[in-house]
């Protein structure tokens, strides 16, 4: 026997320890997340400057890692002289605000209806249906532009028009979940115990949901604050001087073939923490979904 | 017997470091020959007849002392050649005639294909041939059935689609793995008949995996039992079931209702216990903890022993001591 | 007066309904700034819009659908990995900045593109490729979750025991079913992209509909707007039509069902 134990012959061929580089994917996103969430909260103690002063004759200094760098402005300065490192802390706070406000309003929404038509089913669910679908043939973008060229532009207005535009994953996927749920014995034992409908919505059905709507929430968060910047890129998001990071760069765009930094900065940073909310959602899906699995 | 068609020496598959689900299984089939392989569910015939065809799944690896098909060693050969030959000189049908075949292909395209691959034959050519053998395995009207899709045939027809397909290329070697598990019983009655008759008709040597056997005895030339990834005993059809020695293949043959010599106050089947499910690196005699005549010295390496020139099995228990200690 | 020859004296509600009554038989009224019918100007840019649109899809199942195979091909390697992460990168990546950089590039320092516009082909390219990431995360990963699934599958194992080229088995067995959710999918993102292509359109001032609604926003120009969404909205449910049919087409089990 022994002379057919080569183990080279058998040797497995070595895969990628999958749970490394999960790790290190969802360790990054929770550090980039956890990051932007302190910078939002800290803003006005950590920034070097006054993110709105104007300083006309300073416009446009380069950041420090170009030549001409003056040694007082880290990331230079924008084409009205303003700071661009307390611009752009300032614009993590605008973009965090628009993701939470964004997620816990849709959030309501969504789950709401999802949970209902899931657990009810019926005429119930099938009007659910016909919301998330015709939610779905609307077009957001559009929409929310729409709304905000009406009613005119401010940060509180683009938060509540994207909460009421981007509720349909939390309501697919509430609904498919909590369908599942519903099926469980403990669920069905709570139902025949007496227990009212809304307890055993909130203390049976919500708490074994939750994971997947956490996924949900990162994945929404993070389209939010793509599309605050968008619209306020497109001049319909947020108004001016506040510095989002969309504005930002609607703003520099006509410098950007002299300087590109100036639409650079703004747009690593976006990128950045909208990868880092995504990466988190990633590993939270691996996490969460494994731990679900009976 | 004469030339032997495929080899396998001391045959090993593994999958990861938790299963060891062949360990040092050899067997021969003889051109020409039907052999059958047969042990419970889950000791490794599938697997074993898998390795031969290098179609593991990917997790598995395996390693033999000798694998041999034709004359060829099939260890030494490069993926390529191996797709060479398989469907062409050595073809196997599966345990599963539901979901075997692709469901967006018509059956025609899936036979015709397997021709024009191995032989570059035209088209019209390679469809004529299909609808040859379509015939030839029972089906009636081939050329329409051609122009189906898998869902619109049922169980029994998919299956002898896939036996037609197999015999596409007239393999030397056909391995069909339970083909008619999942088939009713008048259906397996039929495709059993067929497979008997395509042996004798082409010559073709069959490796035949199955549970039952009724079926063993009136098809195999030779049989094979096999216990959790070892092949236990290994002899002709008649001296096996005359004589078997290994306490597991008496054990199997005890459960086979003979007619007329059954027992109405016997339970039917079951040797008490189950298949165990063995880790790399297992010691002595993986059927002893079920064994009747299970001793210390069966937890060390055991021997291999003839009983005659062509039967041998694997048990500390000497050749006759079945007649020392006769069956109640 | 002009408040009356608009109808704007009426209650808002009345208004509506009388848009949406004539909406119906495709009148969409009058555009107030560009003095034209509003389903004339929509005729003249939706080609546009639908160009752009079916570029980007192109673009963007070019790219995923040799990713996604690649991924499940290579399950749990590194490549896999990489893989993924090429999808959450196009997923992060904010559609109008990436818009820029490609003028600045493309278009200034290698001067190979038309920074901006509407007339040649050239000017779609780089819409297109920036529309294109919006659709490649969601094709590249369902296009690597159904090989996976292709792969495994009892059907696969009989192409291999028939001895067909790995090439073969890859391309004509499995893909050819796992491409009928992708090109479903793809169907409705479609409809997605059409409507995300406002922003694209503005960036690139690429005339479509999309720029049209920006322009009317901007002017306060409410029945191109309104027909606009109107439009998009039902690309939207006839191109979630026209993935059911073309499901039906390409799955023989319910072709004949
Ligand atoms: N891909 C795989 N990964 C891990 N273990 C496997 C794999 N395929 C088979 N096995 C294990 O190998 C053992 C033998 O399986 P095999 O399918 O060969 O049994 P079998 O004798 O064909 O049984 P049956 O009569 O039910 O078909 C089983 O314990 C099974 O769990
Ligand atoms: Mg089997």
């Amino acid at each position: 026997m022994s002379a057919v134990a080569e183990p080279a012959r058998l040797a497995h061929r070595r895969r990628l320890p999958g749970g490394i580089g999960r790790w290190v994917g969802t360790g990054l996103g929770g550090v980039i997340v956890g990051a932007a969430v302190l910078v939002a909260l800290l803003a006005p103690w950590i920034v070097p400057h006054d993110p709105f002063a104007q300083d006309l004759p300073k416009r446009l200094l380069p950041p420090f890692w170009m030549d001409g760098y003056d040694g007082i402005h880290v990331f230079g300065t924008d084409q009205l002289g303003r700071d661009y490192l307390s611009r752009l802390i300032y614009g993590a706070r605008i973009s965090m605000l628009i993701g939470v406000s964004t997620v816990v309003t849709s959030g309501l929404i969504g789950i709401t209806l999802g949970v209902v038509g899931g657990y009810a089913g019926g005429r119930v669910d099938d009007a659910v249906l016909f919301a998330i679908t015709t939610r779905l043939s609307i077009p957001v973008v559009l929409v929310a532009l729409a709304v905000v060229g009406l009613f005119g532009s401010s940060l509180s207005l683009l938060a509540l028009t994207l909460g009421l535009l981007l509720w349909d994953r939390f309501a697919v996927v509430a609904r498919s979940t909590t369908m599942q749920v519903r099926q469980l014995d403990y669920v069905a034992a709570a139902w025949c115990a007496g227990c009212s409908r809304v307890h055993i919505l909130l203390r049976e059905v919500l708490p074994n949901i939750a994971s997947h709507l956490a996924v949900v929430a990162t994945l929404e968060m993070a389209l939010a604050i793509l599309l605050e910047a968008a619209l306020s890129f497109l001049g319909l998001g947020v108004p001016p001087p506040l510095p989002s990071w969309g504005l930002m760069i609607a703003e520099a765009k006509g410098y950007m073939f002299f300087t590109p930094w100036v639409i650079m900065i703004p747009g690593v940073a976006l990128f950045v923490l909208v990868f880092g909310i995504n990466l988190l959602g990633d590993g939270l899906r691996d996490l969460l979904g494994a731990r679900a699995d009976p | 017997m004469t030339e032997a068609l495929l080899e396998v020496d001391r045959l090993r598959v593994e999958f990861g470091d938790e299963v060891a689900a062949v360990r040092g299984a050899s067997l021969t089939v003889a051109r020409g020959e039907v052999h059958c392989l047969v042990g419970e569910s889950g000791c490794g015939k599938s697997v074993l007849a898998l390795a031969v065809m290098n179609l593991l799944a990917r997790r598995g690896r395996r390693a033999a002392e000798r694998l041999r098909f034709a004359g060829r060693d099939l260890l030494a050969l490069p993926d390529r050649a191996m797709a060479r030959l398989r469907g062409d000189r050595l073809a196997m049908i599966f345990q599963e005639p539901t979901t075997s075949l692709n469901p967006a292909y018509t059956v025609g395209s899936q036979m015709i294909e397997v021709l024009r691959r191995h032989r570059g034959a035209p088209r019209a050519v390679a469809r004529d041939r299909a609808v040859e053998l379509l015939g030839r395995v029972g089906i009636t009207a081939p050329g329409m059935r051609l122009g189906q899709f898998p869902h619109q045939l049922s169980g029994g027809l998919r299956q002898r689609v896939m036996i037609a397909m197999a015999l596409m290329c007239e393999p030397d070697l056909l391995i069909a793995d339970e083909p008619t598990t999942a088939l009713d019983v008048t259906v397996q009655a039929q495709i059993l008949r067929l497979l008997a008759g395509l042996q004798r008709d082409l010559g073709l040597g069959i490796l035949l995996i199955t549970h039952d056997l009724g079926l063993v005895a009136r098809v195999a030339h030779r049989v094979s039992v096999m216990y959790a990834g070892e092949i236990v005993e290994s002899a002709p059809t008649a001296a096996l079931f005359a004589a078997p020695r290994h306490p597991y293949t008496r054990g199997l043959l005890a459960c086979v209702p003979v007619p007329g010599k059954v027992r109405r106050d016997q339970p039917l089947g079951a040797i008490p216990g189950v298949v165990p499910r063995l880790m790399p690196g297992f010691q002595g005699c993986a059927f002893r903890a079920r064994c009747g005549h299970a001793a210390p010295e069966c937890a060390s390496a055991v021997p291999r022993r003839p009983a005659g020139a062509t039967h041998d099995y694997l048990c500390r228990l000497p050749a006759d001591w079945v007649r020392l200690e006769p069956a109640a | 007066m002009i408040r009356r020859a608009y109808g704007l004296d009426q209650p808002v509600i009345v208004q509506f309904g009388n848009w949406v009554a004539k909406a119906a038989v495709g009148d969409f009224g009058e555009s107030y700034f560009f003095k034209q019918r509003v389903s004339e100007l929509i005729g003249a840019r939706l080609p546009i819009t639908l160009t752009l649109g079916l570029v980007g899809l192109a673009i963007a199942a070019v790219v995923s659908i040799p990713l996604g195979v690649l991924a499940a091909v290579r399950e749990s390697t590194a490549i896999d990995r990489a893989v993924q992460v090429v999808a959450l990168i196009g997923q992060a990546m904010p559609s109008f900045w990436l818009g820029l950089i490609l003028m600045i590039v493309f278009g200034i320092k290698l001067a190979w593109l038309p920074v901006s516009g509407t007339g040649t082909w050239q000017h779609y390219v780089m819409p297109g490729i920036v529309l294109a990431f919006s659709a490649i995360p969601a094709l590249t990963r369902l296009t690597r979750s159904g090989m996976i699934q292709a792969l495994a599958s009892d059907y696969i194992r009989t192409a291999r025991a028939k001895g067909l080229s790995s090439g073969s088995i890859l391309i004509k067995h499995a893909l050819r079913n796992a491409a009928i959710p992708v090109v479903a999918i793809a169907t409705v993102q479609l409809g997605f992209m059409l409507g995300g292509s406002i922003v694209i359109e503005t960036v690139f001032a690429l005339h479509g509909v999309g720029f049209l609604a920006w322009e009317s926003i901007g002017k306060n120009d409410f029945p191109v707007v309104q027909a606009v969404v109107l439009v998009l909205a039902l690309i939207y449910v006839g191109l979630t039509l026209l993935a059911d049919m073309i499901n039906a087409v390409l799955d023989p089990r319910l072709r004949s069902a």
